[in-house]
């Protein structure tokens, strides 16, 4: 029982912390994201040292926290257990890629999004991240993937 | 001065990124999840992921840590104008169906997977970057939308 309410306190308390990284580092503006991809233009490198903070963080910790038999809450890791590259990987990179260079958001910042729904951008992307979403759902119901979501 | 201005812009996103690395290891160290914000997404919907409630409480911490920096700094991102709706759509769509297919994005692979030196996010990371990238200059310089 402890152990439950204590694994819904640390999801919240990360996605607190990880919320108020990504408003903190600018990266809930796509503009501020678009500055970055766009690298003819007036460029940007924030994005660089975000990512660049965000990796040696976590390369840093997850060596020592893998290392436990088991996380602090719950029983067991939750890792995928893929290690090929394959072509979905590359195919919907590349289509996130697609996505995320047209509009300047990926899939935190477009949950921020969530603070503004008086932005039309808020119901307009998060409405076609449903769709994209649900047609990924679609597939792998009528067998088309073959792999189920791990996480 | 001339130090200082060079500094302090560099700062916020060096500091914001410290604490996204940081949401990262608590997540990990306390539930054993990848903070993957794509797949915390896709596993509220079937076939479903472990625990909706926990996604749910994630993503709302998500929300409401951006909103009280929002809150608390007075600053708030200033809403583009005129970006064309059907455009703005579709790259919802690509995005949702993209991360879901290479089963994971910025956070998941970026963050994360790298952070595992995982061979899969590596190329992932390498892929989604580059093509963003070409395509920002198409949309950009090309076609000359926003």
């Amino acid at each position: 029982m402890e152990h439950r309410l204590m694994a819904y306190a640390s999801q919240l308390l990360s996605g607190l912390i990880f919320g108020l990284g990504l408003a903190l580092a600018g990266m809930t503006s796509p503009q501020k994201v678009l500055a970055f991809l766009d690298v003819t233009g007036d460029w940007d490198p924030s994005l660089l040292l975000v990512l660049g903070a965000a990796v040696a963080v976590s390369a840093a910790t997850f060596h020592w926290i893998l290392k436990a038999e088991r996380p602090l809450f719950e029983q067991r890791f939750h890792i995928s257990k893929a290690r090929k590259p394959d072509a979905p990987l590359a195919v919907g990179s590349i289509i996130f890629g697609i996505g995320w260079g047209i509009s300047g958001y990926c899939p935190g910042p477009a949950i921020a999004l969530l603070t503004t729904p008086a932005n039309p951008e808020t119901l307009i992307f998060l409405g076609g991240l449903g769709l994209g979403v649900l047609l990924d759902l679609l597939c792998t119901v009528t067998g088309k993937n073959t792999d189920a979501c791990s996480s | 001065m001339a130090l200082a201005d060079f500094i302090f812009p560099l700062l916020p996103p060096l500091a914001g990124g410290a604490l996204i690395g940081t949401a990262a290891a608590i997540l990990l160290y306390c539930n054993g999840r990848i903070a993957g914000i794509s797949g915390i997404v896709r596993g509220l919907l079937p076939p479903r992921g472990a625990d909706s409630w926990s996604r749910l409480v994630f993503l709302c911490g998500l929300i409401a840590g951006a909103g009280l920096y929002q809150a608390w700094s007075g600053q708030s991102p200033l809403p583009r104008e005129h970006f064309p709706p059907l455009l703005l759509a579709l790259a919802g769509v690509l995005v949702g169906t993209g991360t879901a297919l290479a089963k994971g994005c910025t956070s998941g692979h970026g963050v994360c997977g790298l952070a595992r030196f995982s061979l899969r996010s590596l190329i992932s990371v390498a892929l989604f970057l580059g093509t963003a990238m070409v395509t920002t200059y198409v949309v950009r310089h090309l076609w000359n939308i926003a």
